[in-house]
Order: C-alpha cells, then structure tokens, then sequence
C-alpha cells in the first residue's frame, strides 16, 4: 500500500535580505545553508494497517507524510502510495488518501461545517448516496450536528478535529495520514478520536499513518511503531516490543511531609533528594507502581506524589542504548 | 464544465461573504471610485498646460487610461487569489492546496474574488466611455471584438504579473516587492502613449513585459493612428495575444515553482 525506500529530504535555508531590493537580490541569491530533515528512511505498510510513526520534534515526521501526501518532492529516494508517486501523480494520488494535520485545518475558515463538507462532495465528486450515508456514521461516531451549521473559525479544537477528520474520509480514502491528531485535546476528546478511528480502520479497511507524541496514541491504536530520530529511522517493528522497553523504568516523585533521614524503599533507586522532595527510579517488573506507593505511605507521611511515565525522547534514548533495537539504515525489516 | 461550476461557486461563496456587511462593501465600491476619479484628474490637469502629448489629445489619453484601468482593475478582481498569495505561504495554507485533487493554479484563482474593485472598473469605464464619446472612432463589430480581446489580453497580463509574484513565495516565502513596479507602475505607465519613452523602455515593456500590447497598440490600431506611430499594422493588430502569451509563460514559471514548495515546520 505503501513503499518507501530511502527516502531524503534536504531542505535549503536561504538566508533572506530585507527590504525592497534585498528581495530582488534574493530570488538570484544561492546563500543558504543544508538541513536533513529526512536522511535514507525506508518502510512498508499493508493494507489496514495503523502505522504510528514517531518522534521527537523536529526529527522528520512531518517531512515524511508531507512527502507521502505530495506536498513536498523528495530530495531522493522513492515513494509509492497506492501505486501512485504522489509528488508526479498528486491529484490521483489525493483523490485516494485522506489528510488530517493536527496543527492547522484543512476546512474553510469562514463557512460553516456543513457547508464545508458540500464543497468537498463537489471537489471529490461523491455521489449524494455515499455522501449522505457517510456524513450519517461520522455524525453518529463524532457528534457533528452539534456543531454542523457553525463556522470553522468558531469551533473548540475538539470540535475542529472531529470536523477535519470527518472531512478527511468523506471521499472514502484508502490511506488516512494522521499529523499529531491529538494535539491540545483533553482526555475525553482524545479518546473519542481514537474510538473513531479504531472503527474506520476496522470496518473499512482504511490504512492508517499517524505521527504522535502522544505514548497513549499509540498504545490505544497501533501495532506497529516506526521510530524516527535526527531525520533517520531508529526503531521499525511490533508495539509489544516497544511495550517492553515502555515497561522497563518509570520516575517516582514524592514530597514528604516532613524531613526524614532513611528514605530508602525496597526495589527502588533514589536518584535525587533534596529536603523533602526525592525522586525515585523503578521498574514495574520489579516492583508494580502501586506496591511502591503502597510501601511508601506504610513508612511515611506525604503531601503529593506522582509517577512520571517515560516519554518519546526518553523511549528513544532507550532504543539507543540497546542496539539489537537499530535498524540499520537503508534496510527495512 | 467540472472546474466552471467549481469555479462558479467558489466565487459564489466569496461574493457572499465580502457582502456579509453589505453598507461597508457599498461604501468602500464608491470611495474607491471616487478616489480613483483624482487619477484621472491629475492627467488633465496636465494637458490643460500642454494641449497634446507626442499627438495625442486629452481624449486618447482618456483612452489609453480608462482601457488600462479595466484591465488592472479586472485582474485585481479575479487574480487576487495570487496577488494575495504570500499569505497563504506563510500561514501554511498552500499545504491544503497540494491535497486536493484539483491543479494548484485552478485552486489558487479561484480562491480569492474581490468584488468590491467594481468601483474602479466602473471609474475607468467612465473615463473610457467619456473618451470615447469625445473622439470619433467608427466602432464596427470588428473594432468591438478586438476592444473586447485586448481588454480580456490586458487582464491577463496584469494576473500574469500577479502569478509571478506569487511564485516568487516559493523561494524568497515574501512576495517580491519589485514586482508592484510593473503592476501600479505598470498603470500608470501605460496610461501614457508609449511613443513618449525611450526606445530600450519601449522595447522592454514590448517584447519582454508586453505591457504596450495590451493597450498601446490595440488603441493605436482603435484609434486609427498606427500610420502616425511609424509602426507595421501587422504587428499592431496582433499586440493583444502578447497579453495571453504572457499568462501562459508565468503559468509554467508558476508549475516549475510549486515543485520547489518547502512548506513550514518540518
């Protein structure tokens, strides 16, 4: 369904001139300097898949789908999606993928919902017995009439969301790339739009690329994890492997209600300590997270405590450290 | 027929919203032709001093000016669209564009439609129409249709101008400022005859940006003066294509630009 196979993307930084003739200078100006955004990425994904596809900011996630969704031409390297180069094939390659971008949507700003939605059953030409039937299940699964006659610009992030995603599958799409879809929700939200797509994956078939930063994204949707740092691939292979590196270790803060002199708890490490505030490190294969609050509270009195999971930075980092993990560049798995 | 009812309705929405506070559109359509209405004035004012300029009279100068206001005023209308385009470059609204399965040209001209420059086609018209009545041109239906061309050739030079601005984002992410020297320049030059320039600045704004084929010639040939102009008839009679000819050059520079599109963020 999709063929990547070192892909790059080099981006030229010019270095801009203001003002009315350093604009002029500007358009026959080579100044500039290099950045690898992309750096030999390759990878396959099936048909039905949910694919997510992580990293770091700035590691080259959003390059990536940009490249798969045409909007950016690759420096080298190749891309198929559905059989088509989207950067040659663009508006065939369109009519068959769907886009959401978390950061900024795709609807138009000063119509309405509905509104919206008619102008893309025009651009996409879907018949009105697909359309009706489609804009039917989205409002059952997303809540759209609530608010359907509302303008773009009006609506709550939540709601912007659950709109560009609807709007993204209306023309029943094979792939669906998915830019940080959860970005800036709150819990309830977050979990509806992974309900939804969960269940258009499942009955649809509809492939599904998601770059996230959020670990619960991925833990809820996808079984299979590409991991992306510095512009090149770390990490391709199933979620369950990178439960485990998940599982390994997690961060314990504590503030004590008073200054105690033994602090030390069975099974976990105090790597920081500072009056009453320590932290400690654990690993649930050890010792499970509420044994260890457990075993706390039995010896002292606190005032707050938190447990601090480990997030994609540090995931990678873990990915680093055990190189079984690598995959080398240039191969794919 | 499928781009023309797209285009249809895009523009459709457009109107609606720019008339959403409809006092505000009315006024703005008439201060605008009005203000517009001092242009004019100032080249008057002109020939109250000096009668004639390299022989042409007030009236073919109105002329001159009222076809090249249509124009520019007709490409500012449907051309917006890249005239305003360094915004959708900074905000990173293009992205939107290249996922749609329509070409990006189509997409970007008939995403803007600025309704209210009907005041300033309705002022140059004006000034056209006065021109007109003053002087004494035998309209035929030829002379009509080749009116009709130039004006339709002139829109399209100005959006040509827009377009390579507009491309220029693609690179410098601003829009050239230089480029507004063409565009305003570009009225105010060609609502004067062109005899008056050098020759270099003749032949530039020709052969290289036909700015003088779009309204020079076409009214030399309107107005009967080509044997005065000491240029071949020919040549004349054929100057309004340049117009097209020039759409069409800056709409390939534009598909070799959207190749070079780097997006925001990364």
């Amino acid at each position: 369904m999709i063929e990547v196979e070192n892909l790059s993307k080099i981006f030229k930084v010019y270095h801009h001139r203001k003002g009315f003739f350093g604009s002029f200078v500007n358009l026959f100006s080579r100044k500039h300097h290099v950045v690898q955004a992309v750096d030999e990425v390759s990878f396959t994904v099936k048909r039905g898949e949910i694919v997510g596809y992580l990293g770091p900011n700035g590691a080259g996630k959003s390059t990536t789908i940009k490249m798969l969704t045409g909007i950016l031409v690759p420096t080298s390297g190749s891309v198929t999606v559905n059989g088509y180069i989207p950067h040659r094939q663009r508006k065939e390659n369109a009519k068959h993928i769907g886009v959401v971008f978390g950061q900024r949507s795709h609807l138009w700003f000063d119509l309405p919902v509905q509104e919206s939605f008619e102008l893309l059953q025009r651009i996409y030409r879907i018949p009105e017995t697909r359309y009706r039937y489609n804009l039917e299940i989205f409002d059952e699964l997303l809540n759209l009439g609530d608010f359907f006659q509302t303008p773009v610009r009006q609506l709550s992030l939540g709601q912007r969301m659950r709109a560009d995603i609807a709007a993204a599958l209306l023309h029943n799409p094979d792939v669906l790339f998915l830019d940080e879809p959860t970005i800036g929700l709150d819990v309830v939200a977050k979990a509806r739009i992974r309900q939804f797509i969960q269940k258009i994956n499942a009955e649809r078939q509809v492939t599904v690329v998601l770059t996230t930063h959020d670990l619960d994204d991925v833990e809820k949707l996808c079984k299979r994890v590409i991991l992306i740092d510095n512009a090149r691939l770390c990490f391709d292979g199933e979620l369950a492997t990178l439960r485990r590196l998940l599982s390994t270790e997690r961060l314990l803060s504590v503030d004590y209600a008073e200054v105690y002199s033994d602090i030390s708890i069975s099974n976990a490490h105090v790597i920081y300590r500072e009056g009453a505030r320590a932290q400690y490190r654990f690993s649930p294969e050890e010792i499970s997270t509420a044994d260890l609050i457990g075993a706390i509270l039995q010896k002292f009195k606190i005032v707050d405590i938190s447990v601090q999971e480990p997030d994609i930075e540090e995931l990678i980092k873990t990915v680093y450290e055990d190189n079984s993990l690598i995959v080398p560049c240039g191969e794919t798995k | 027929m499928y781009h023309l009812s797209l285009y249809f309705h895009f523009v459709k929405l457009r109107i609606r919203s720019q008339m959403e506070y409809r006092l505000s559109f009315v006024f703005d359509v008439f201060a605008q032709a009005s203000i517009s209405v001092i242009d004019f004035f100032m080249i008057a004012l002109l020939f109250n001093r000096f009668k004639e300029l390299a022989g042409w009279s007030l009236w073919e100068v109105g002329f001159l000016y009222g076809m090249i206001g249509v124009c520019f005023a007709l490409a500012e209308m449907f051309g917006r669209g890249f005239d305003v385009f360094q915004r959708n470059i900074v905000r990173g609204d293009f992205d939107t564009v290249l996922i749609r399965p329509l070409g990006t040209f189509f997409q970007v001209f008939s995403h803007e439609f600025l309704l209210r420059r009907l005041g300033r086609i309705a002022q140059a018209l004006v000034v056209f129409l006065i021109a007109n009545s003053q002087l004494t041109v035998t309209w035929s239906i030829t002379k009509v249709g080749y009116l009709l061309i130039s004006l339709v050739s002139g829109t399209c030079f100005f959006i040509g101008l827009f377009v390579i601005g507009a491309t220029s984002c693609f690179w410098t992410v601003q829009s050239i400022e230089i480029i507004n020297i063409f565009t305003n320049g570009g009225v105010f030059m060609g609502s004067y005859p062109f005899s008056i320039y050098r020759w270099w600045f003749r032949h530039f704004f020709t052969f290289i940006v036909p700015l003088a084929c779009v309204n020079y010639f076409p009214s030399l040939f309107l107005l009967g003066k080509i044997e005065l102009s000491g240029t071949s008839p020919i040549g004349v009679q054929l100057a309004p294509f340049a117009g097209f000819l020039f759409l069409g050059v800056t709409m390939l520079f534009w598909r070799w630009g959207v190749l070079h599109y780097q997006s925001t963020g990364h």
